[in-house]
């Protein structure tokens, strides 16, 4: 039994990295349905520039981490403003080999610039710092994680139900030619919305930065982000969460109890099952294509 | 400049004598390529015309019939595996190992074709590239496959005729190249061809054409993980020894560039494409070589970079190269050629 509540904690902790990582895409699919594969790599740029800010200059944490996330906004401003919004003929194909590219650009750029092999994060809370709550281990580095990913949804949840920002980005998603005619500045708002997921994203890097250093380490958060933002519908927050939760929980049991090896794929295998069900993603309203 | 009046025209292989005269001269050189060059270069021809085989495959799934694979390393690595493992366990002959391993591949085609007849767009983005990293996990826990270990891989003998060195392999790639080429240049002006290319244009339009759906959709998948299966199975004997990290994420993704780089739904794209790639490729891997450059890239990389990640300049070169293309001329090097052709032909004007 304490092993089965210790791996649902586990599961929670991971989950909680995915669910990061899926909010973020939701947040720029929403908006201009890109599936931004690059997303993982932002993250990894914001990581190591946190990482430079603290063992080069002889600054606070807080600032440090400030700094960063100003950092992670500017970088997906940017990246929507200089490449996204130059694409000639914006299919879902182009923009996937766009953020491909964008992706391969900085993980080739951060590994050629601090080397290939592993960093240690300098973070005020170690990645062992845990207690024990009747014999079950809890990390607080996980605590963080899971409450920074249910801060965000809430946030982000209520921000885009009420705010007249979150509004305006809902509006440029369902109709960009209306959005524009009401007076929504649509190009302002994808900015805006990149800005947004990049600084979600870069939430995720940070804390897993302190468990582990090197430039791939974003590549499977991100994908398993990517599956659980599929799997809760592309558009729905609160779905994306919920279905990270799953695939981590899943995936930490599955490890546990079937199959260590193949920890890893199961979530791909239950995102390909959900699919065939639901091909829309579970909690999204069906999508029908117009012709 | 290019019109077709009648169908003869459009399906017939050469317009004109020089066209002939000019594709008969192409196949010669080739032929005769082994007798002037070195060894690397005939390796690096063997590297470049297996990527030729999957980007024209990888074409006709996304350039023809408009759907996303990032999971086509997974078909390559079951070709690779299949033909070695049927050729070391069960004494297979290679004539028989490579093509039953290539269609072991088009049945797996097949299967992931089924899902991705309710998917599109990112959905079915990531259920391919689960595919992928699905299989080359599996085929790294079964003992059969050499496990994590790897598996070497035996000398190719058709008859007497005993394959061990690069040159030879090379005469039986470019055989297998053309011919391929060739049948998926055949397959796009037939019937078949034609309902690819409208069930990418307007997928609901062609079904109410009369075009079945279900079974060009699942077929289109079918033969191009067939194509990735052979190139897969010939890959096998360039590396001699296979392990399942060689067939990663990155590798489906490099495909899936020389396709968009060289020109969607252009066979002459496919080739240029992964001639491209694969020769940056292979440069890139010793970047500190390349004279005048690697000079330097060494000076910057002590200055500002780190020497050890000095190799990982070619994710940017190639990451650069993916959103150009995309940015400036989303028809790749097709669209360029196509645009040099039209100034030329129309030239003082």
């Amino acid at each position: 039994m304490i092993d089965f509540i210790q791996m649902i904690v586990s599961g929670v902790a991971t989950g909680s990295t995915y669910a990061l990582m899926g909010l973020a895409m939701v947040i720029i699919y929403k908006t201009s349905e890109v599936p931004n594969f690059a997303q993982g790599e932002m993250a990894l740029v914001t990581s190591y520039f946190a990482m430079m800010l603290l063992t080069t200059m002889n600054i606070s944490v807080y600032l440090a981490f400030f700094l960063s996330f100003v950092f992670a906004a500017i970088l997906g401003a940017f990246l929507e403003f200089a490449i996204l919004r130059r694409a000639k003929e914006p299919n879902v194909l182009g923009m996937i080999v766009i953020t491909i590219g964008i992706e391969m650009i900085i993980l080739g750029f951060v590994s050629w610039k601090f080397g290939a092999e592993a960093k240690t994060m300098p973070f005020p809370i170690g990645p062992y710092d845990g207690f024990i709550i009747s014999d079950i281990y809890i990390s607080k580095l996980d605590v963080l994680t899971l409450i920074s990913a249910l801060f965000f949804m809430i946030v982000l949840y209520l921000f885009f139900k009420f705010s007249k920002l979150g509004l305006a980005m809902k509006a440029t998603q369902q109709n960009s030619v209306a959005a524009q005619i009401v007076g929504i500045r649509t190009n302002r708002i994808m900015m805006m919305t990149w800005g947004i997921s990049s600084l979600v994203g870069a939430t995720a890097g940070l804390l897993i930065a302190p468990t582990v250093m090197q430039p791939f380490m974003m590549w499977d958060p991100m994908l398993k982000g990517f599956a659980a933002a599929v799997m809760g519908g592309m558009t729905s927050l609160p779905g994306a969460v919920i279905a990270a939760y799953m695939l981590g929980i899943i995936e930490n049991l599955f490890g546990g109890y079937i199959s260590i090896e193949f920890k890893t794929v199961v979530a791909f295998v239950i995102i390909v099952l959900v699919l065939c069900i639901k091909p829309s993603g579970l909690f999204a309203r069906h999508y029908v294509k117009k012709v | 400049m290019d019109m077709k009046r009648d169908y003869f025209e459009d399906v017939q292989l050469f317009t004109s004598p020089v066209v002939v005269f000019w594709f008969a001269f192409l196949i010669g050189s080739l032929y005769l390529l082994p007798f002037f060059v070195s060894n690397y270069y005939i390796y690096v021809a063997n590297y470049i015309a297996i990527n030729i085989i999957v980007a024209t495959g990888l074409n006709l799934l996304v350039g023809y019939t408009g759907q996303i694979s990032l999971g086509h390393a997974g078909f390559f690595a079951i070709g690779a595996y299949g033909t070695t493992v049927l050729m070391v366990k069960f004494s297979v002959p290679f004539l028989i190992a490579l093509p039953s391993a290539a269609l072991i591949a088009a049945c797996f085609g097949f299967l992931l074709g089924l899902p991705a007849l309710r998917l599109e767009g990112p959905y079915l983005a990531i259920a391919t590239l689960g595919f992928g990293l699905t299989i080359t996990q599996i085929i790294g826990r079964v003992e059969l496959f050499g496990g994590r270990d790897g598996i070497h891989v035996p000398d190719i003998n058709i008859g007497s005729w005993i394959i061990d060195t690069d040159k030879e392999f090379y005469f039986l790639l470019i055989t297998l190249t053309i011919f391929l080429l060739l049948f998926m240049r055949n397959l796009i002006k037939t019937r078949m061809g034609r309902a690819f290319i409208a069930i990418r244009d307007a997928d609901i339009a062609a079904e109410t054409m009369g075009v079945n759906i279900v079974f060009y959709k699942t077929l289109a998948f079918a033969i191009s993980a067939f194509y990735a299966g052979i190139a897969g199975g010939m890959y096998a004997f360039v590396l001699k020894f296979i392990e399942p990290e060689i067939f990663t994420l990155l590798m489906s993704i490099l495909f899936l560039a020389m396709v968009v780089v060289g020109g969607l739904g252009s066979m002459f794209g496919s080739i240029a494409g992964a001639a491209l790639l694969c020769w940056l490729d292979l440069k890139l891997r010793n970047i500190l070589d390349i004279p005048y450059i690697g000079e330097w890239l060494k000076d910057l990389s002590q200055s500002w970079f780190s020497l050890t990640g000095v190799s990982n300049i070619q994710y940017i070169v190639f990451g650069s190269i993916m959103v150009g293309i995309m940015l400036f001329e989303p028809l790749g090097i097709y669209g360029i050629w196509i645009r040099t052709k039209k100034y030329w032909r129309t030239w003082p004007f």
